[in-house]
């Protein structure tokens, strides 16, 4: 159900806080917050004010182009698109079911990536509000702060995301932007030298994903009641399954869940997601609002992402994080959790299992395989979807027959968290800010229930840091009635 | 003692380089392993000098060595910041003027604007972008053509009309309107008779004449210029290597 706070019904008599842009996310975005005389919070939403275009200007290229110029979406997550891309096209070109070696080196790719991605969200851009408390010093609350205060941590964070990064390298020939992945397969596999040098600091990089997994648990653990309440709004949950029920980040079938666990709808093929979901408009953001088309736009919209993905499947098939996973379910026994901070355990548990699961592709000796591209019968409509670090990513094309793509449409991972995001923040707004005059300590309390969910707002950027925050507050004229920045000094 | 008299020599850049009776200052550069930017020649065929990247000091006066004979004493300068400066504008203004978006063009790292550019230092466009709109030929079922990404060599209406006898390509329109036609009623290539083993196709040093379904086969790292600098392959090329 949307919360009351969508939309104010007089909001001309209200005043307007602006928090831009929100600070380490990827993308740029913005809140605006609209209060009456007695500070009370009469409407509350996140816009994504970047435009992109992709889907347009991705008409009349040839297919073949399409995987790596969709990447360029993003710099944090491009293996995603890459990857969601290719197994779209693998249809176009009849290759039904990839080779062994390709499907071996694009999950290593994929893996990789999340790997990667997780550890940069959590030590470079989370990991600051939850060490060192929501409102501290916003001078030291970032990831110079970190490497300062907890330097082991730090340092193995970006030990992490590099080896997530060397897996892209040379499953993808780059580490940003490869071309590793093709219509119908890959363009190269991997050598034993190079799956002897993915080996060699794998056993650091499984202890360190294990004390990751440890170190979100204690801190959820020493401070229960705020990680489970803070931004708390139920919902449904999506993501992909493994065919078996397993979570599978690569591939697999659509299943959606209630509130309270029931499944909506399973086993639903990727070519068959427009039967299931739908996206929604509004006047004030660029990004669209995706809902489950048999619950309708008011009560179908849904939260993608790791909480999503561990909830959703019937059991990991990798026994660490497995583990890990029932540790999380028995912390709310019986019931979905929906806190927005249990996204961070949830993100770690994930990054545990990706060690794992690389562990086992670099034993697979069909890593180091010939048999790298496969054909078949020519399609016209190519539909993949894969479960990008930010949650369920659908890439969705029609190419004629002079190869050229005619109809793009792509739902992003953030997108899909929309609705839940702007929930959130609501929830949170409705209980930090009514009634207080708005600091920057406050207002990152908002921010940080945006960052729980990973948001790339444009998937073409990303923001590290301390990003300068200025919030104006405006009377019912428009009036500038004071300008904040981040450090809560007055100009 | 040999009979055999001693190949005349000119000097560039403080070298002397050999050279044979009416070859161009360009080839017997490059057949020396001394390298010159340049774009539109082909040591295949007759060169027409229009696109000046080759342009060499000769005795103090510009010249494009593609189209200057050399002669015996002269002095050329080549690898000089002044003409460095000036060849790395004009590839510069190849890059604003069509659409190069060379993060998705599957003919990075073995192009030859590409190379040339990032040889000269090359860091941006600089200029402003015209955005020409120039829509895909794709109607060939084997070969597609991106007119976004030609820099009018006329390698291609010269490989087609010189070698393979079937004159598919010409260039119309005149100043900034030139562009790249295909010679058929309907303007589509698929009503040529272009052939995917013509020599038309072989010669694009950009990536406007493409084989079809190809695209990103080659992986990064064995791509032309991933193996092998441009100063490198110009050379080999005029070798015959």
């Amino acid at each position: 159900m949307t919360s009351p706070l969508d939309t104010a019904e007089n909001p001309e008599k209200l005043r307007r806080v602006v928090i831009e842009p929100v600070s380490r996310v990827e993308g740029h975005g913005k809140v605006t917050i609209l209060l009456d005389d007695q500070r009370k919070v009469h409407q509350v939403r996140l816009h994504i004010v970047e435009f992109r275009g992709f889907e347009r200007f991705i008409q009349g290229r040839p297919y073949w182009e399409v995987p790596v110029m969709v990447q360029r979406l993003c710099g944090i997550c491009p293996v995603s698109h890459h990857l969601a891309a290719s197994k779209a096209l693998d249809a176009i070109v009849g290759a039904r079911k990839p080779t062994a070696t390709a499907e071996c080196v694009r999950r290593l790719m994929h893996y990789g990536q999340i790997l990667q991605s997780h550890a940069l969200h959590f030590y470079h851009l989370a990991s600051p509000d939850l060490l060192f408390g929501f409102d501290s010093d916003p001078l030291k609350r970032n990831v110079v702060g970190v490497l300062a205060a907890y330097p082991d941590l730090a340092r193995r964070g970006i030990l992490l995301r590099k080896y997530g990064q060397e897996v892209i390298r040379i499953t993808a020939g780059k580490r940003i932007h490869g071309t590793g992945s093709i219509p119908g397969g890959v363009n190269k596999s991997v050598t034993a030298a190079e799956r002897d040098e993915l080996l060699r600091p794998l056993a650091d990089i499984l202890a360190w994903a294990r004390d990751g997994v440890r170190l979100v648990a204690e801190l959820h653990r020493a401070n229960r009641h705020l990680y489970d309440e803070f931004g708390t709004v139920r919902s449904s949950l999506l993501s992909i399954v493994g065919r078996d029920g397993k979570l599978d980040l690569y591939d697999g079938v659509l299943r959606a869940r209630d509130a309270d666990g029931k499944i909506i709808f399973d086993g639903v093929e990727p070519a068959d997601y427009g039967a299931e979901l739908r996206e929604n408009v509004r006047s004030w953001s660029y990004m669209k609002f995706p809902f489950i088309l048999s619950r309708g736009p008011a009560d179908g919209w849904y939260k993608v992402g790791p909480l999503a993905r561990i909830q959703n499947c019937d059991a990991i098939g990798t026994p660490l994080a497995e583990e890990a996973r029932q540790e999380l379910l028995a912390s709310s026994p019986g019931a979905l959790i929906h806190a927005p901070l249990a996204f961070h355990w949830a993100r770690m548990i994930e990054l545990l299992h990706a060690a794992e699961v690389i562990e086992r592709l670099l034993a697979d000796p069909a890593l180091l395989g010939d048999d790298l591209v496969a054909s078949g019968p020519r399609g016209r409509v190519a539909v993949g979807i894969i479960e990008a670090p930010r949650g369920t990513l659908i890439h969705h094309y029609e190419v004629d027959e002079h190869d050229l793509v005619t109809m793009c449409n792509l739902i992003v991972s953030t997108t899909h968290n929309n609705q839940a995001m702007n929930e959130a923040i609501r929830e949170v707004a409705r209980k930090y800010l009514d009634g207080h005059e708005p600091s920057e300590g406050l207002l990152n309390h908002i921010e940080v229930a945006i960052r729980a969910f990973d948001p790339c707002l444009s998937c073409a950027t990303h923001a590290l840091g301390k990003m300068p925050l200025a919030v104006e507050i405006v009377d019912a004229s428009g009036a500038l009635v004071e300008r904040l920045v981040r450090d809560g000094e007055r100009l | 003692m040999s009979t055999e008299k001693p190949r005349p020599t000119f000097q560039m850049d403080g070298h002397d380089v050999p050279f044979d009776e009416g070859q161009s200052i360009l080839a017997a550069a490059l057949a020396a392993g001394r390298y010159v930017p340049y774009l539109c020649y082909h040591p295949e065929f007759q060169p027409h000098g229009s696109c000046k990247v080759c342009t060499v000091k000769i005795n103090g006066r510009t010249h494009a060595s593609c189209t200057t004979p050399a002669h015996e004493g002269d002095v050329v300068e080549s690898n000089v910041d002044e003409l460095n400066d000036m060849r790395k504008g004009l590839v510069q203004f190849l890059f604003t003027e069509g659409n190069h978006f060379c993060p998705s063009c599957e003919a990075s790292g073995n192009c030859t604007l590409q190379a040339v550019g990032y040889d000269l230092g090359m860091t941006s466009a600089h200029y402003s972008p015209l955005f020409p709109d120039r829509p895909l030929d794709a109607s060939h079922p084997e070969v597609l053509l991106d007119f976004n990404r030609c820099i009018l060599c006329e390698l291609c209406v010269r490989a087609s009309a010189l070698v393979d006898k079937k004159s598919v390509f010409s260039l119309a329109g005149r100043g900034i309107q030139k562009h790249l036609v295909v010679n058929a009623e309907s303007g589509k290539l698929a009503d040529t008779e272009l052939s995917v083993d013509d020599k038309a196709m072989s010669v694009c040093p950009v990536g406007v004449i493409l084989r079809k379904r190809r695209g990103f086969q080659v992986p990064i790292g064995e791509r032309k210029y991933d193996e092998h600098p441009i100063r490198e392959v110009a050379v080999q090329k005029q070798k015959g290597e």
